[in-house]
């Protein structure tokens, strides 16, 4: 079934009866070519693009709970390539450009809207960082604007831009970041996969991995044994526990990190900003609510709900950014569970057991990274070969000294 | 969240600044065999238990000591606390 304006209107004058399910609901096969841990957004991206683009036929999504419950539909829905490293920064980019095509290609409306990502600096010192890094995301093809405080206040004339404590000087513009409607990314690939053969198995948990002489033949779940060809672990924020089953320790703690949505307001942000002298961003979602949030809680955490200092620190960044945002009322908050690596870049490799790879380690940034990841480890299961943006997103990387550290640092996942 | 400090009473955890798995207590000897391949684990591996965890956390805003707290991390909930130095000598280590 494809959706079309055409569809939408005959089913308008037809009682909306011809709608179905847009996917499956299908039993555990005994046995598949390739079995993907984790019907999250980059588990799903990556059964899509295994059917899709690798054309692997016999494949299986298993996901704990449903489709839309983790991460991704708990994060901020944020989009942007503006990384500094070239370990990073071709990565990002290749998500975003798979961004752009996302909608047209599976068919779904994702709300993919670029309104631009706009991050504030504060002194010169910070002016002169983002000039690199702009510089480095323009060696790399990508769009980056740097603006004086008067571009900026063309954009958010709203800011606070006379504080006495941060001034703002200027800014670093992407203006290709946006947001995505970010349930939809998971429905999407959802329905995606399932048109092209995947098996997409809900209510299904992972309970051990079957290993012989060194390599996997398949996982043990609630609903029994299936038989793997290989096994695709893309689980973050869960990673240790699950990757715990086959017996292996990550570069990896998990944290707490929390989002806020406001009461839906009338048409005021441009785009996401981020506070350049405080743990703040914030955007407005198509409904109207301002969705903002800030750093990790800092401590290792599984309970996907933070603690009150944070909430206040991250409101203390909004009274200084854009004192208006005192006027609105908070209508949620929450918590989301992150893998956060030990040097802040995602992981996507092999392991030392056969047949078993591993998809994971995204701190707080993996949603954007979403349509990349999942087409990067499709490549790498399909072919054994990393995906030539990819190829930095190793585990031998600590050994080697060859850390992505975006921040530098160091291996302190909390600071991250 | 309370720290149950074992000098000073329950404190904010708002008063410390945390560093993470307590196991960073045992360092490996760098004249070791296999030192390498020790250190790596040390620095970069952590078992991140959903459940107990012992943690170090450091009383920066306090009396400046390193506290090992057990916490369990599904809940947040804090079942003890003692003094950094205290578990490092009972580890067998001089200071």
């Amino acid at each position: 079934m494809r959706y079309s304006g055409f569809k939408v209107l005959k089913e308008a004058l037809t009682g909306h009866k011809g709608w179905r399910p847009a996917w499956r609901d299908p039993e555990p096969k005994a046995h598949y070519d390739i079995v993907i841990v984790g019907g999250g957004g980059h588990g799903l991206a990556t059964a899509y693009y295994l059917a899709k683009v690798f054309s692997q036929s016999s494949v299986a999504v298993i996901e704990k709970g449903w489709i839309g419950g983790g991460n991704v539909g708990r994060n901020t829905t944020i989009i942007r390539s503006n990384y500094l490293l070239d370990g990073n920064e071709p990565f990002y980019e290749f998500s975003m450009k798979l961004w752009e095509g996302l909608e047209q290609d599976f068919n779904f409306n994702a709300m993919v809207s670029q309104r631009g990502v706009l991050n504030l600096s504060h002194t010169d010192s910070q002016r002169d960082a983002f000039r690199r890094r702009g510089n480095a995301m323009r060696l790399n093809g990508v769009d980056a604007e740097l603006l004086d405080t008067e571009g900026v206040r063309r954009i958010a004339p709203f800011l606070n831009f006379d504080s006495a404590r941060f001034p703002i000087k200027g800014g670093l513009l992407q203006p290709r970041g946006g947001t995505v409607r970010h349930d939809a990314v998971a429905w999407g690939y959802a329905r995606g996969a399932d048109s092209r053969g995947v098996d997409i198995i809900q209510n299904c948990e992972v309970t051990g991995f079957r290993i012989e002489n060194g390599q996997c033949r398949g996982v043990e779940t609630t609903r029994g044994f299936i038989g793997a060809g290989k096994v695709g672990v893309a689980v973050a924020g869960s990673s240790g526990q699950v990757m715990a089953k086959a017996g292996l320790r990550l570069p990896i703690e998990s944290h707490v990190l929390q989002a806020f949505v406001s009461e839906g307001l009338k048409p005021l942000l441009p785009g996401v900003i981020t506070y350049g002298a405080g743990h703040f961003y914030v955007s407005q979602s198509d409904k109207g609510g301002l969705v903002f949030g800030g750093d990790i809680d800092g401590y290792n955490s599984y309970a996907q709900r933070g603690n009150l200092p944070v909430v206040e620190d991250v409101c203390e960044g909004g009274m200084s950014l854009m004192p208006m945002i005192g006027r609105a009322r908070l209508l949620r908050m929450w918590g989301g569970i992150m893998d956060m690596s030990m040097d802040g870049s995602p992981i996507i490799d092999h392991t030392d057991i056969g047949g078993l790879y591993f998809n994971g380690g995204w701190c707080y940034g993996g949603f954007k990274a979403t349509p990349a990841s999942g087409w990067c480890f499709a490549h790498l299961l399909a072919t054994d070969r990393p995906h030539d943006t990819a190829t930095a997103y190793r585990f031998d990387r600590f050994r080697k000294g060859l850390m992505i550290d975006e921040k530098g640092v160091g291996a302190q996942p909390n600071l991250h | 969240m309370l720290i149950p400090h074992p000098l000073l009473g329950p404190r904010d955890s708002q008063e410390f600044t945390y560093l993470g798995d307590a196991r960073l207590i045992d360092r490996p000897d760098g004249l070791a065999e296999g030192a390498l391949d020790l250190f790596h684990d040390y620095l970069y591996l952590r078992d991140n238990p959903a459940g107990l965890h012992q943690e170090l956390w450091f009383h920066e805003q306090g009396d400046r000591s390193w506290l090992v707290v057990t916490r369990d991390t599904r809940t947040h909930e804090i079942v003890g606390a003692e003094l950094a130095s205290d578990v490092a000598r009972a580890r067998g280590r001089s200071k």
